[in-house]
């Protein structure tokens, strides 16, 4: 009996976000040879009957594991660094990986202020020695790379002075774009394009609200599931806390991938001195479960008590 | 190297009193305007506008602009902000009155990364705008992309030189030009996000294979596109910007009707910086002093200010 219990205990503590290396250590870590080789035999999902007769890890299996491992070590690292190397080091990582890191590069540009924006880009000059647009640029291609070169460049206006009318006829010629959409993608007009990279963020958020007046929908709505990029960027510029509030929701499924569930730990980190009072606050209200239940729920050992102790300061 | 001559030990005090003395009863005594600002460097002016308010609480520049008038008052205008003040309101007469691109791409390739981003928190504070917020709102198709990519870089400053990069780069520039098609992506890519270093082994890569410079090769047709223009003034304001600026004081001394916007502008924006070694190159290159030509063509307390700041001593 205790064995099998043993076991769901184990099995538990490698699943999930992060380890619970308490619990390994202390079942594991006493297990005699007999009682690891029924570990291994009942653990198939970890071990696969290897022809020549022993219980073989399965490869994959290591490999996730391992990332499992490191989880709170990246995690304890990113917490530690100064909020520019951070953004400039997710940057940079997400161009040398696959194209769906494009929602890092967006998510950094969209949500920093300004002059957070700008630290990045010094940084990313110091470990670098290349600025983050010559580096976006070339790793990015297509309709995506005006857009992202242009988010990383910007420094917005960041006073409350907007302009009703600009707004108003801006908030038009985004719903015809996006109405002509089928024609052109809304990604390649340029108009689109200089509004949302350039414009300051309280201007922004009066277009939103004209154009939820002329058409009844939000903007990231009416974007097409297909223009991914684009309705990531207006979400980010426009309501942030329910962009962090989604991804970190994705990142805590079952069925997320490895890139995906990275984003716990981006958002959790570098939101915590930011607002992460208000993501949690969302987070209930999208989806009914408070935050710190999920991550107790679903994170272990040293992982989740960080992410707990930075989402519980005060 | 500068031209002015500024005083080691100034007391800012006297200053601002001589100015108010200037000012006093009918009419202004111009004279001593200039022999007092034109042999001041910025952080004077700036410690002489302070003293003004401390004195008089008056604002000096208001002053300046109510007592001149004329090429003398927007010559001294210029002369007394500081020089990110002074580069934000070229930028906006040149976008708002002028259309005059050129002043843009001249600030944004001439000036250093960190006093371009001067210039945009300076921009930002004038007109409660971003910078590149109204250059892309003022501009459309082409001359858009190339003018907001040029002001938004943050250039990484560094020596370091990628000779493979510098060739394959050439060549795709190379192949653009051939192919008449200056304004694609890669183009307006390479112009907008490179560190200067980089391209300028990029262009002397082009010379060497091409056996004629990149401005060279642009010439030609179409003779009267907007976009080639602004195109190879930033090549020249990035690779040679002394030659750059002797040509723009040759062609506004030279015209029929003298250009005092160009005139004024080259000198106070490079009094300070390297207004001397542009005269050896205007001498060089017109057998006639820049004094002399300058001095012939302009008149009254216009032409003595602008003599001063070129190092003229009383």
């Amino acid at each position: 009996m205790a064995h099998l219990q043993e076991l769901e205990a184990l099995t538990k503590a490698l699943s999930g976000l992060g380890i619970d290396e308490k619990s390994l250590i202390s079942i594991l870590g006493k297990s005699d040879p007999a009682r690891r080789t029924t570990f291994r035999q009942r653990s198939t999902h970890f071990f696969i009957e290897d022809e020549r007769s022993f219980e073989r890890w399965d490869d994959h299996r290591i490999n996730l594991l391992r990332l499992e491992f490191v989880r709170f070590e990246n995690a304890l690292v990113l917490w530690a660094m100064h909020p520019w190397e951070r953004d400039a080091r997710l940057v940079h990582e997400a161009l040398t990986l696959v194209p769906q890191s494009y929602r890092v590069i967006l998510e950094i540009a969209c949500t920093r202020s300004s002059e957070e924006l700008l630290g990045a880009r010094k940084a990313y000059h110091s470990l670098y020695d290349h600025s983050i647009e010559e580096d976006v640029a070339i790793h990015v291609t297509g309709s995506e790379r005006k857009l992202l070169v242009a988010l990383v460049s910007a420094y917005r206006y960041e006073g409350p002075k907007v302009s009703e009318d600009a707004a108003k006829s801006e908030a038009k010629l985004i719903a015809k774009a996006i109405k002509n959409g089928d024609k052109k993608n809304p990604i390649d007009d340029d108009e689109v394009i200089r509004i949302l990279t350039t414009r300051s963020k309280p201007h922004l958020k009066a277009i939103y609200k004209h154009y939820k007046e002329v058409s009844g929908k939000n903007i990231n709505e009416d974007i097409e599931a297909a223009d991914f990029i684009l309705k990531e960027t207006a979400e980010c510029l426009c309501n942030p806390h329910a962009y962090f509030s989604k991804v970190v929701d994705e990142a805590i499924r079952n069925d997320a991938d490895h890139n995906t569930k990275k984003a716990l730990t981006r958002v959790i980190v570098t939101r915590a001195d930011v607002d992460l009072k208000e993501i949690k606050e969302e987070y209930n209200s999208l989806y009914g479960v408070p935050l710190t239940q999920k991550i107790d729920d679903n994170a272990n050992g040293n992982y989740k008590d960080l992410l707990l102790a930075l989402m519980t300061r005060d | 190297m500068a031209t002015i001559f500024a005083p080691a030990n100034h007391v800012p005090g006297e200053d601002a009193e001589s100015l108010y003395k200037a000012f006093k009863g009918w009419g202004t005594n111009e004279k001593a305007v200039i022999s007092v600002l034109a042999h001041r460097n910025a952080t004077q002016r700036k410690q002489i506008r302070q003293a003004y308010w401390d004195l008089y609480q008056e604002d000096l520049v208001k002053r300046l602009e109510s007592e001149l008038k004329g090429d003398f008052e927007r010559a001294v205008y210029r002369w007394i902000l500081e020089p990110q003040d002074r580069d934000a309101v070229l930028a906006n007469v040149a976008l708002k009155k002028s259309s005059d691109y050129h002043v843009i791409v001249e600030i944004a390739c001439v000036r250093s990364a960190e006093e371009l981003l001067a210039v945009r928190r300076a921009y930002q504070a004038r007109y409660k705008h971003s910078l590149e917020e109204d250059v892309a709102a003022h501009t459309t198709g082409d001359v858009r992309k190339l003018l907001v990519g040029l002001v938004t870089t943050f250039r990484y400053e560094g020596a370091e030189i990628n000779t493979r990069l510098a060739k394959s780069e050439a060549n795709i520039l190379q192949d653009a030009i051939k192919d008449k098609k200056f304004s694609n992506d890669e183009v307006i890519r390479i112009l907008t996000t490179r560190s200067k270093t980089q391209l300028m082994a990029t262009f002397n890569g082009f010379k060497d294979d091409q056996g004629t410079s990149i401005t060279k090769a642009l010439l030609g047709e179409p003779a009267d596109n907007e976009f080639k223009r602004l195109l190879r003034i930033a090549i020249r304001c990035i690779n040679e910007p002394l030659k750059y600026y002797e040509k723009i004081l040759r062609n506004a001394i030279r015209k029929f009707g003298t250009d005092e916007d160009a005139i004024t502008r080259v000198i106070v924006t490079r009094a300070e910086k390297d207004l001397l070694d542009i005269k050896e190159l205007y001498y060089k290159r017109n057998s006639v002093p820049l004094d002399q030509a300058v001095a012939k063509e302009t008149s009254g307390d216009y032409k003595a200010f602008l003599l001063a700041l070129l190092g003229k001593q009383d």
